[in-house]
């Protein structure tokens, strides 16, 4: 399912299926995607950032053309607990790896693999810190 | 800091094409004339070999490299290089001037981020300007290379630097009247190309940044963010647009003009060391 923004219209609530697995997209060359996304934020329950949100950054292929700082994005992925992947989704090769990456993680997310939870994520990002 | 305004004065009011250069091997501050004579020869042999720049007259180029004037900077900063052409028609050579078709300059202020991690040999200069045709940059850029072994390479200004420049600049103090502050955007993913310029009133863009800056003489990163938007938002408010998406491309303002593709005009003197000085500090960022 793809939205713009959130919340998600409500009239809808009854016929959407669970939601397992929010990536917000930041387009690194497009400052307002930032804004939108910090706003969208404010309308997910605290139970997602158990593993079940990460961050997206599209656009890191040209350097040249960054309109947000990554330093930025990384602090936002700190203090929502939550993985930020960095990819060039312009390019072909690369938008296959990203959505591999990203079903896979959906898959654990909806617990479609034994033996490992959401909330591995969310333990798999506290190691590096401590590094 | 104190630059003399004659000397540089020819450096105002030009649009210079920025490069940003590795550290120059063996580069001798006494064999200035040397190296005109050998990139003079260098120009003329690639001429010969049909490079030639202008069709129909026959012109020969005359060379001269110098050593540039102080230009504000710290005391580890090597003087900067002043390469000009001048050419001289051979058709009319009894009363004819020597006409500067070309120049260049290699500059370093406040590059001790650079200089201090090299080793020492070699001669740092890392922002090169030139204003004049490509065909004679290429040239130039090719002989530099290959005797001082060297790499040019564009410098690309992002609209993160870009409105960096914006808010600096903006909030100069200037006496007398100053031009407006204009930023221009350039609108993704349209079949037409569309560019939105935002002018706003000097007054009214130093008065907002004087507001926003939290410590005075002190910029971050936070104030540049408040400070665009802002702009952001009033543009938002009178024509639902939102610049934000937007790739800013150019920022003009009295003290300086800047282009995202690697294009500056220095406009006030007063400002000319802390213009170089935020320049050189983009070319080493792209050097390593």
């Amino acid at each position: 399912h793809l939205a713009t923004s959130l919340p998600l219209p409500s009239e809808r609530d009854h016929l959407r299926p669970r939601i397992d697995l929010i990536v917000f997209m930041i387009d690194i060359k497009s400052k307002y995607s930032l804004k939108n996304v910090e706003a969208s934020l404010t309308y997910v329950d605290a139970s997602f950032f158990l593993g079940k949100v990460c961050f997206l950054v599209t656009g890191v292929g040209r350097v040249s053309a960054c309109s947000i700082e990554t330093s930025a994005i990384c602090k936002l992925g700190e203090a929502y607990c939550s993985p930020v992947l960095f990819c060039e989704l312009e390019l072909e090769g690369i938008q296959v790896t990203t959505a591999q990456r990203l079903l896979r993680m959906l898959q654990i997310c909806a617990g479609h693999i034994p033996g490992v939870s959401a909330l591995s994520f969310v333990s798999l990002m506290r190691n590096s810190d401590d590094d | 800091e104190n630059v003399e305004p004659q000397k540089t004065a020819f450096l105002l009011r030009k649009a210079w094409t920025l490069y940003s250069v590795t550290p120059l091997y063996r580069f001798r501050r006494g064999r200035l004339r040397d190296y005109a004579r050998l990139l003079s020869a260098f120009i003329a042999a690639e001429k010969q070999k049909g490079l030639a720049v202008e069709v129909g007259v026959e012109l020969d180029i005359k060379v001269a490299v110098s050593s540039l004037a102080d230009l504000g900077g710290s005391e580890q900063d090597q003087a900067a290089v002043l390469v000009q052409l001048s050419s001289r028609s051979r058709v009319s050579s009894r009363n004819s001037e020597d006409k500067l078709v070309w120049s260049g300059w290699f500059c370093s202020v406040h590059g001790d981020d650079l200089s201090e991690n090299v080793p020492e040999d070699f001669t740092c200069l890392p922002l090169f300007l030139t204003h004049g045709a490509e065909s004679y940059t290429s040239m130039v850029g090719s002989w530099f290379q290959k005797t001082f072994d060297c790499c040019f390479r564009r410098l690309a200004i992002s609209p993160l630097n870009l409105s960096w420049m914006a808010a600096m600049w903006a909030g100069c103090k200037l006496d007398g009247a100053a031009s407006a502050v204009e930023l221009v955007f350039s609108m993704p993913r349209l079949s037409q190309p569309l560019d939105i310029s935002y002018a706003i009133h000097p007054e009214d863009a130093k008065a907002l940044w004087d507001t926003v800056q939290k410590t005075p003489g002190e910029i971050t990163q936070e104030d540049v963010d408040v400070f665009m938007d802002c702009l952001y938002a009033h543009f938002h408010r009178h024509f639902k647009i939102h610049l934000s998406a937007a790739k800013l491309v150019k920022v003009s303002t009295a003290v300086a003009s800047a282009h995202s593709d690697g294009i500056v005009k220095i406009i006030h003197s007063q400002y000319l060391p802390g213009v170089l000085m935020l320049l050189t500090e983009l070319a080493i960022s792209q050097i390593q």
